[in-house]
């Protein structure tokens, strides 16, 4: 089966900012595909050619076997599109929004009714049908949004940044709702975010920085890539174990919090090899901690940045403005 | 899952693992037919209404200024021209100045309702609009005919207060009154869609707007006769889209007036001339609807561009 999206070479420039540069990869049909990176990175720049809503300046990509550029009416209908802001008529109810939808969208009639229903009741708002929208919060109206967003039965249903301005617990929420959709409706999810934690929600991730994809696998691949875990061993005599650790591993280690402390490539193998060895020396030990490399670390291996500090330099704000200008 | 999902199961042969994800559904939409543009303008217009229903406040201060022109300016000013000239027993001022408020009732809702557009824009959903994939024309016809049906409920009020401008309850007349207001709110919001294609804010719509419609308003003969005007006046009011309305609405009250002598209609009624010739109501009210059929196509054109 075709790739449910495939990119090759995709560019973008506004003037002479380059806000994607050539980015190429493929998503899997039914699979949910997340786009990490600080904002102005190029995430929503990418989304907006994948939907058709930006024009590529070189490249060119497929959604749903259609061209982004030649064949936009299909690859049109055959998406759902989440946008960062909301783009509800909060006079209507959620129900007139979702069957304003159903029309420009041209979803059969005779379905209508039982695909209402089940969006509804698939973000959890199927009481809420004959509300007005403007009576609902923030979290509720992103979730019309998911519902209305699936109504067409799209193949792809892009999310960009669909929690942003939430509350941790509607983020949490919010996602419980993308898993569900995703069991029940099997649709593709292609998704941005910045937020770290809410890519381990993704099966595969796209890091993006500065208009590139800098790495690219599942949230374990990616970790993994990144190499050693972190173990934190807790030991009456903290300064013989270093002394230990180093003689008979060659490993350094370092006292953190009143915990040895130190990197090891395949942590979990490691913890039994270095049991057996201090129990031999008579090191007793209180407690141990191995702990994987977070997508944070991850992030900092690839782009020699953290997230947050990546956002906090001034020039990517102003792409994001650039980039954000062809979407209006 | 639901049934309907079932239309769009495609097998997917290299799919070995019993933990198979469903196979993706197909998009449901029809494919993107005529049928198809019609039911999208179908449903803009369909909004209009809905969100007109649920504001009755618009309907209230939309026919309280022709109201407050019909009857304080016509009865005051009306006390200064009745029983001189042509305004005698059998006519009188505010019978006159009807048909240009029934035109004024209908501009108002249309250009506001062709504002609206500005208000989806600021709060996103021209954007839902925008992104759907149908042809940006479906969306400004239904724009345009919901305004204008929104605009032509304003018209229907304005015929039940006629018998209090003297104006008589005659089918025929209703019906023609109602059928060539709703023309003119159709070019009124059309030309409102034009306008409302660049703005960005809604303020600014509304000045802008304001500034087109005292001008419209008061070159159309809505508040004079349009025969022995000064020449550079007769030439504004030839090309004002609104006297082309307001006079055949004139016209067909006036036929229906049938104590008022032949030779005072004649006075008041002149009909619109252009260097001399006297334009039928038949090519007035094509005038009307072509310039409606011009500025939806802007229109058109101008959201083509907007993404």
């Amino acid at each position: 089966m075709t790739a449910a999206v495939s990119v090759r070479g995709l560019a973008k420039d506004y003037g002479d900012v380059k806000a994607v540069k050539g980015v190429e990869f493929d998503v899997s049909p039914g699979e949910t595909f997340g786009f990490l990176g600080p904002n102005g990175a190029g995430k929503t720049t990418t989304i907006g050619m994948l939907c058709t809503l930006v024009r590529p300046t070189a490249g060119g990509a497929t959604v749903a076997g259609y061209d982004v550029v030649r064949q936009r009416e299909d690859v049109r209908r055959s998406i759902g599109l989440v946008f960062q802001d909301p783009t509800l008529d909060n006079y209507l109810t959620a129900e007139q929004n979702l069957r304003f939808h159903a029309e420009l969208y041209g979803v059969p009639r005779a379905v209508v009714r039982t695909r209402l229903s089940a969006v509804l009741e698939l973000v959890g708002l199927a009481d809420k049908r004959k509300t007005e929208v403007r009576t609902f919060s923030g979290g509720m109206k992103r979730r019309l949004e998911i519902a209305r967003g699936l109504l067409h039965a799209p193949v792809v249903l892009f999310l960009d940044e669909p929690t942003i301005g939430l509350d941790p617990q509607t983020r949490r929420s919010i996602w419980e709702y993308i898993r569900s959709l995703k069991d029940s409706e099997g649709t593709t999810i292609f998704m941005t975010t910045h937020y770290m934690d809410e890519a381990e929600y993704c099966e595969r991730i796209g890091i993006i920085d500065k208009g590139q994809i800098v790495a690219m696998g599942t949230p374990e691949e990616l970790k993994a890539s990144v190499g050693k875990d972190r173990v934190q061993i807790l030991t009456d005599g903290s300064a013989r174990a270093i002394a230990e650790l180093k003689q008979h591993f060659g490993i350094e280690a370092a006292v953190h919090e009143g915990n040895v402390t130190f990197s090891v490539a395949g942590g979990a193998e490691f913890v039994p090899k270095l049991f057996a060895k201090f129990s031999e020396l008579g090191i007793p030990v209180r407690s141990v901690n191995v702990s994987r490399p977070s997508l944070d670390d991850v992030f900092l291996s690839y782009t020699g940045t953290t997230i947050r500090d990546a956002e906090a330099s001034g020039g990517n704000e102003w792409m994001r403005r650039m980039a954000g200008r062809g979407f209006r | 899952m639901s049934a309907e999902t079932t239309v769009g199961t495609m097998a997917r042969p290299e799919e070995a693992e019993p933990s198979a994800r469903p196979a993706p559904p197909r998009a449901t939409s029809l494919a993107g037919g005529p049928l198809h543009e019609l039911r999208a303008a179908w449903v803009v217009v369909k909004r209009e209404c809905i969100r007109f229903a649920s504001d009755p406040l618009r309907v209230i201060v939309g026919v309280l200024q022709p109201i407050l022109f019909l009857f304080v300016l016509g009865s005051g000013l009306g006390s200064l021209v009745n029983g001189h000239g042509e305004f005698g027993a059998s006519l009188n001022l505010r019978t006159f100045l009807y048909p240009g408020a029934a035109a004024m009732s209908v501009l108002f809702t249309a250009l506001f309702s062709a504002g609206s557009i500005v208000w989806d824009r600021e709060f996103g959903f021209l954007r839902e609009m925008l992104v759907a994939p149908v042809s940006r024309t479906s969306l400004v016809v239904g724009k345009c005919f919901g305004g204008a049906l929104i605009a032509s409920v304003q018209g229907v009020l304005m015929i039940c207060i006629a018998g209090l401008a003297g104006v008589p309850y005659n089918p025929v007349l209703m019906i023609t009154v109602l059928a060539e207001l709703f023309l003119l709110a159709l070019t009124l919001v059309s030309f409102g869609m034009v306008v409302a294609a660049r703005i960005k804010q809604f303020q600014s719509f509304m000045a802008v707007t304001q500034m087109l419609v005292m001008p419209l308003f008061f070159l159309s003969g809505a508040l004079y006769p349009l025969s022995g005007l000064p020449t550079w006046l007769k030439l504004l009011t030839r090309v004002d889209p609104l006297t082309y309305a307001v006079d055949p609405l004139r016209k067909a009250v006036f036929e229906h007036l049938h104590k008022v002598p032949r030779t005072v209609v004649n006075r008041l009624v002149p009909g619109v001339t252009w260097d001399g010739w006297h334009v039928p109501v038949g090519l007035e009210l094509g005038v009307v609807a072509m310039m409606a059929l011009l500025f939806i196509t802007i229109a058109a054109l101008e959201f083509r561009k907007v993404d």
